[in-house]
């Protein structure tokens, strides 16, 4: 197959934020997912926790925590306010402020017909829910202190709200406090600190189950006001708590990573009437604070300080070994934050305040395989470019020539144009961009570097001219489905002729560029596509799927290939599918027209389209195999799929034109190291 | 080891115009031991005192005169000899006070030096290599001269050694690169030439150095790259072996030079295995050449280095325990100390290295002060400058002196003995202990053991605190002290000995066992060693519990599948063995300074089977209690008290039972201990496989390659099948 020149490159310092709140839909299966920095992630839990979409934060908003009413996504901060996100335009649709202060909380009722905030000045507000916005109800009565935690009673006639050393338990219809449970403090030096309710459920049977700061959960009678069972869990605080559907069971989160379950259960086979929750299991997939919980059907999904969501199967509700029964762990975005120049040997990195570009070293050593070589030149960081406004950005494109840079935020779209000669960079921000080009979901240059396609609202394509003088707007290309799912991958060929477009809906279109004109769909997928690219000779669009399913479809003859066909026939092999991190990037080797190139956060893959599929009896990783084996008894157990773990933590991997691998890494181990202390824990006698 | 001792001046010196000249052609010595003959590069001799930092006398030759030889002293005439302008030899006296009054003679050739040694005859070299006696020279000053020399070949250094009844004339001499070690035989005259070995750099030899050992001439040379070697000439040589022949020579030590090369640097051997060097970069030091360092020649070690202020000029001079460096604008003095370095020492296995070593070396004679005998000064000794000896001469007024108190002992009354030696010892001028301090004792053991009703505990004890003793210095103390049941002493002799013999220490071992538990448990002992048995034995007495935590008793632990189940009243037994040590609390404390001793288990072995059974199986009980308590756990040893190590107590264990196995076999009641014993083997096999069964894992631990760093950026090659 041969020798790769790989730049390991390690410098980018992707740093992902701290998971604050989260919010799962059962009946649409999305996990709606809300960071430290105003971010909001959709997970979409049919489709192999694929990351759906992304609202770009916004350094003045905050969330404490995501309601979902119905199909809509409303959350609450510090800020004050309260914020529905319009998920086809991935962008808030409207704040509205509460006129309570920081608002800790907010949660719906079963109806969905009201929201319930909790204010630092220690009112409980309800919203009613409109067709198209909120309204403000009224408050209920008034409390000293803030209001930390909210549940709505299932019969939505009552709300309990967790407070300062307290529960208050209200009379909804009249916004009378019914009941008062008395929290108490912690033991010893905490004892003068007062005692947070960071979370409370109530329970359709009148049950009130509490978190506190205290690192206790707590059982209560909420009929009678009564304490009915403390559960000492931590040393430190408990932060989350989060009840199954059936009411079963309950989970909390601490501070120190763990999250432990509570079952509702009997103590005793005989006396299966007299249930009491009952501490069963405790997992540790976390080193810091818990922050969000959800306890969805068959696992525990949980996030917090240590940014990475985790999704831990409840195995009993397993019969057999599947990828839903192992353990997931998101660490990295399923989206490019990496661009590559492949002419210039630029990278841009992309991060929500600022972008870098860098140019990569430069050595002329020859070695054997598994060497390094002497570095000629270091790698050298030309651009550090900050955004300008509050939003983030949402999406960046750098041209192939390392001639024009644009990115987006929610609310503009910059571009900008390069000059490099030698060691010195000037960049100068191209005026007067077309107004209609007001945001942009993805970004995209031609090859050439004369048109810039901008994904708009409704999967529609801005296509801009880009020249010397002026840029200037061309055309609106609209897909026919009249899908309003915002596009999450563009690629166009080398050739320039044709752009393909993927949305939220799994829809893909492709456009001609230079008739301007949609060419074709492809058949739609029931999962969403994680990368697509055009291959540059054959213009065959290669695709692969959040399941992990490949495709390929020639877009001039308008159907599969054959190779796609006999892959499917054949179907890829366990080991492929049972891979827990999508193929984020597709890219070809203009040299060797059989081979793409893939990767995931594990794993680099070549594909080489001339050799035969593996079966499932194949040994699928073989590389080992093939290195001890002689050069003639090789071919014999060559197959397709050639993968290379050497890489870890994968970022983004890009062929130059001059046949060497840029393999962007950011190893975990270095998130960790910057990620704060962790609460500290008694291990052994120390 | 070896040290150098303070520094002094002995004198100021002037600065030649050329300054890479040194201003001292040479210093020899004297009738004397404590005057040097220091000979400048012009014109005048000053004989001085040196510890005393004085000039005695000075001689000048008139202006114009110049000496071209160093000054030496005739030992059997009691006369200085010097060479002015090559070709006049002068004699003097030390009552002389003018130089061009003293008796003069010219001769026909250059001479280039008179050399005169303790107990032999001065010779003088001429330039062309003659030799003559200067006696026989005198008396026929116009005798001709014979060329021994070719043209072009030049006298390099030389020396003459004088021993028993040879007398040699060294010289080496320089000829277009080439060099040659003339070896002259006087009464009977022989000549013989050596080449030297040839340096790769083409470089000769800086500096030479010979000695007289074992019959042989040693000659160690320094070359500019660093490297010195020595050479040995066989004394007596093969009378008539005509022609030159080739010098072996091997190399004794590569110093490090730093840049550049030597330029005046010089080394003198001290002894066998030490050689002193100067104008050699120190290694630890980063720049400068102006060092004098001590090495050791067989280890390769540096001993001991000072830097000397200002420039060197690559001369080193040494006379009894003193080396002479003019350095800068001074000739200093200074003393130093070599001192046999042993194996033992080496490998830090004698015990107190630091402290005992150097300090009861001084007690063992020594060679060097048996071969200068006549010497008050052994090189061991540290010079006495002025200020020492004022500040004692105030201190010893009242006191007896040391041969005072060693009369005393003979006759004198116990308490007053006692009286006297305590004071002595307590006066505490180190110095002089050190060598009173084993005659003191072996007049003391002499007197004790002639008569009975003399013996002084605390005196003796006293004398061994001051650690300057050892068992072969007063080789009769320890027994002594065991005749007359003074345990304090012989514990102290124990801790303090490092070479006790076997046979001594099985003596000691036998009459602790067998004597009765009352007779110990009254008198005092070291308590530091009392207060460790003490832990000890509560360890036990807790009841084994520590932290709530009851450990598996030993038994349990290593018995193995088909292990017997022990009958209950053994298993009694066991505990009761356990918690009660079989002996009292003092004799235990003795029995672990024998434990202690160290000891050569070949000469060990045959005193061991003196021991009769119930002593064997005493001290094997004995032995396992302590084995059991350090195996529980429960006992945590604390760090700094003096205490038997397992290997110690495994070591004893293992060799009594060699000693008397087949007896304790028959013994009836050394069955339930043998077994326990066996169970104690078991363990430590177990214990062992154990460890080799993940030996080859830990091996696989080290050779595991170190995860490379990968830096925040590199170019790698990989390669895809």
């Amino acid at each position: 197959m041969g020798e790769f020149k790989v730049h390991r490159v390690r410098f980018f310092d992707y740093m992902p934020t701290a998971i604050r709140a989260m919010a799962f839909n059962a009946h649409t299966e999305r996990l709606a997912l809300g960071r430290m920095d105003g971010s909001v992630e959709i997970f979409n839990f049919a489709d192999r926790y694929f990351q759906e979409k992304v609202i770009p934060g916004k350094d003045s908003r905050s969330i404490e925590a995501l309601c979902w009413v119905g199909g809509r996504l409303f959350s609450a901060g510090l800020n004050g306010e309260i914020t529905e996100y319009d998920l086809e335009n991935l962008r808030p649709k409207y704040s509205l402020e509460a006129y309570g202060g920081p608002i800790w909380t907010i949660t719906s009722n079963s109806q969905g017909a009201h929201l319930a905030i909790g204010c630092e000045d220690g009112t409980v507000k309800l919203f009613e829910v409109l067709e198209e916005s909120i309204q403000f109800e009224r408050n209920l009565d008034r409390q000293k202190g803030r209001i930390i935690s909210l549940s709505w009673h299932p019969s939505g006639t009552q709300i309990a709200a967790g407070m300062m050393d307290m529960i208050r338990v209200f009379d909804v219809p009249t916004g009378r406090a019914v009941q008062r449970l008395l929290v108490d403090r912690g033991f010893g030096g905490s004892k003068s600190r007062e005692t947070v309710v960071w979370s409370v459920v109530f329970l359709s049977d009148y049950t009130i189950i509490s978190g506190d700061s205290a690192g206790k959960v707590q059982v209560w009678d909420g009929h009678t006001g009564t304490l009915v069972k403390t559960h000492l869990v931590t040393k430190w605080d408990v932060l989350a708590l989060s009840v199954s559907k059936d009411e079963s069971s309950v989970v909390v989160g601490t501070s120190e990573g763990t999250v432990i379950q509570f079952q509702f259960i009997a103590p005793t086979l005989q006396q299966q009437q007299d249930k009491e929750w009952v501490r069963t299991r405790t997992f540790k997939n976390h080193t810091h604070d818990v922050r969000a919980l959800a306890e969805i059907e068959t696992a525990i999904v949980s996030g917090g300080m240590d940014t990475q969501l985790v999704v831990r199967p409840l195995l009993e509700k397993f019969d057999e070994r599947s990828h839903a029964s192992a353990l997931r762990k998101i660490q990295f975005p399923h989206r490019n934050l990496v661009f590559c120049a492949k002419k210039a040997g630029l990278l841009l990195f992309q991060f929500p305040g600022q972008l870098e570009l860098w140019r990569l070293g430069e050595s002329d050593g020859h070695g054997k395989p598994g060497d390094s070589l002497p570095l000629k030149r270091k790698p050298e960081k030309l651009l550090h470019l900050k955004r300008k406004g509050e939003d983030h950005i949402c999406c960046s494109a750098l041209s192939s020539c390392g001639g024009w840079l644009a990115y987006s935020t929610m609310s503009s779209v910059r571009l900008y144009r390069l000059q490099t000669d030698n060691n010195d960079i000037s960049i100068s921000k191209v005026p007067k961009l077309p107004k209609i080009l007001r945001s942009a979901h993805q970004l995209c240059f031609s090859s050439d570097s004369s048109k810039l396609f901008a994904a708009s609202s409704q999967s529609s394509v801005l296509v801009i001219a880009l020249s010397q003088s002026e840029c200037k707007y061309v055309h609106t290309l609209k897909p026919k489905s009249g899908s309003r799912q915002p596009i999450h991958l563009m690629t166009n060929s080398v050739d320039g002729k044709w752009l393909a477009t993927a949305n939220s809906d799994c829809e893909i279109h492709v456009y001609n560029v230079q008739k301007l004109k949609l060419h074709c769909i492809v058949p739609v997928y029931g999962s969403c596509p994680s990368a697509m690219g055009i291959h540059p000779t054959t213009n065959n669009l290669t695709m692969v799927h959040a399941d992990q399913q490949i495709f390929e479809y020639s877009i001039v003859e308008k159907q599969y290939t054959d190779w796609s066909r006999k892959l499917q026939k054949q179907g890829l092999h366990n080991l492929w599918l049972d891979r827990d991190t999508p193929v984020t990037h597709v890219t070809f080797n203009p040299k060797n027209p059989e081979q793409i190139l893939l990767h995931d956060m594990h794993m680099f893959c070549i594909i080489d389209q001339s050799l035969p599929l593996p079966d499932q009896k194949t040994q699928f990783y073989n590389q080992m195999t093939l290195r001890s084996l002689s050069e003639q008894e090789r071919p014999s157990h060559l197959h397709a799929f050639k993968i290379c773990k050497t890489f870890q933590d994968l970022l983004s991997v890009s062929l130059l034109d001059d046949q060497s691998l840029v393999m962007v890494e950011r190893p975990l181990l270095a998130i960790t190291c910057q990620l704060p202390a962790p609460v500290r824990q008694k291990k052994f006698a120390t | 080891m070896a040290a150098l001792y303070e520094e002094f001046t002995l004198c100021g010196l002037v600065q030649t115009q050329n300054a890479s000249d040194s201003p001292i052609q040479g210093i020899e010595r004297d009738g004397d031991s404590d005057h040097a003959v220091v000979t400048d590069s012009t014109r005048s001799v000053t004989l001085y005192k040196v510890s005393d930092q004085k000039p005695l006398g000075s001689w000048t030759v008139k202006q114009g005169q110049l000496l071209t030889c160093p000054a030496v002293f005739n030992f059997q005439t009691k006369e200085y000899v010097v060479v002015s302008d090559n070709k006049v030899i002068r004699v003097w006296k030390d009552e002389d006070l003018n130089l061009d009054k003293a008796f003069k003679a010219t001769v026909t050739a250059d001479v280039w030096r008179v050399h005169s040694a303790p107990g032999g005859e001065p010779v003088v070299l001429f330039q062309r290599g003659a030799v003559r006696f200067l006696d026989s020279l005198l008396s026929a000053p116009q005798q001709p001269i014979e060329d021994v020399l070719s043209e072009e070949e030049v006298i390099r250094w030389s020396t003459n050694i004088v021993a028993e009844e040879q007398h040699f004339v060294l010289f080496t001499t320089e000829q277009k690169g080439e060099c040659c070690l003339y070896v002259q035989r006087l009464n009977p005259n022989t000549l013989q030439k050596y080449r030297l070995e040839r340096e790769d750099s083409g470089a000769s030899p800086l500096s030479f150095s010979a000695s007289l050992r074992d019959k042989h001439l040693n000659l160690l040379y320094l070359y500019p790259n660093g490297c010195v070697y020595q050479s040995v000439v066989a004394a007596r040589g093969y009378v008539g072996l005509e022609g030159v022949q080739a010098l072996p020579r091997s190399l004794r030590l590569r110093l490090a030079v730093g840049e550049g090369e030597l330029g005046a640097a010089s080394a003198v051997a001290l002894d066998e295995a030490h050689v002193a060097v100067v104008g050699v970069p120190h290694p630890s030091a980063r720049t400068g050449k102006d060092f004098l360092c001590i090495w050791n020649t067989n280890f390769q070690t540096l001993q001991a280095g000072k830097e000397m202020a200002g420039r060197i000029h690559g001369q080193v001079w040494c006379y009894l325990g003193k080396l002479f460096v003019p350095h800068g604008k001074a000739l200093s003095v200074i003393p130093y100390d070599c001192q046999k370095s042993s194996l033992a020492s080496a490998l830090g296995k004698l015990r107190h290295t630091g402290i005992a070593v150097s300090k009861s070396s001084v007690a063992v004679p020594s060679w060097n002060t048996l071969l200068h005998g006549d010497q008050p000064q052994g090189p061991t000794k540290i010079v006495e400058t002025r200020k020492s000896k004022l500040s004692r001469k105030s201190q010893s007024a009242q006191a007896l002196t040391v041969d005072q108190v060693l009369e005393l002992i003979k006759t004198g009354p116990v308490d007053e003995v006692q009286r006297e030696v305590e004071a002595l010892v307590s006066r505490g001028d180190a110095q002089d202990l050190q060598l009173s301090v084993g005659q003191l004792a072996c007049h003391l053991v002499a007197r004790s053991q002639a008569e009975t009703a003399f013996y002084t505990p605390v005196a003796l004890a006293q004398l061994v605190q001051t650690q300057f003793l050892c068992h072969s210095v007063c080789p009769g103390l320890l027994l002594l002290s065991l005749e007359h049941k003074d345990y304090f002493l012989c514990q102290l002799c124990l801790q303090l000995f490092p070479d006790i013999p076997e046979v001594v220490t099985c003596a000691c071992l036998k009459t602790f066992i067998s004597v009765p538990d009352g007779d110990v448990e009254m008198v005092s002992l070291e308590p530091d060693s009392v207060s460790f048995m003490e832990g000890l034995v509560a360890a036990g007495a807790r009841g084994g519990q520590q932290n709530g935590f009851s450990p598996p008793l030993f038994e349990e632990d290593s018995c193995d599948a088909n292990h017997q189940p022990k009958p209950p009243q053994d298993k009694k037994n066991h505990t009761l063995q356990l918690e009660a040590c079989p002996v009292g609390l003092h004799k235990a404390v003795l029995l672990n300074e024998v434990l202690q001793t160290p000891y050569s288990d070949n000469f060990l072995l045959p005193h061991l089977k003196d021991l009769d059974t119930q002593q064997v199986i005493l001290f094997l009980q004995y032995l396992q209690f302590v084995y059991l308590k350090y195996s529980q756990d429960v006992y945590t040893q604390t760090p700094g008290l003096r205490s038997p190590t397992m290997t110690q107590i495994i070591d004893w264990v293992c060799l009594l039972l060699d000693a008397h196995f087949t007896v304790l076999v028959m013994a009836p009641d050394a069955k339930g201990l043998l077994s326990n014993l066996q169970s104690f083997v078991k363990s430590q096999v177990k214990l062992f496989s154990e460890l080799g069964k993940i030996e080859s894992s830990l091996q696989e631990l080290h050779k595991m390659k170190l995860s490379k760093d990968i830096s925040q950026y590199s170019i790698e090659v990989i390669e895809l099948f």
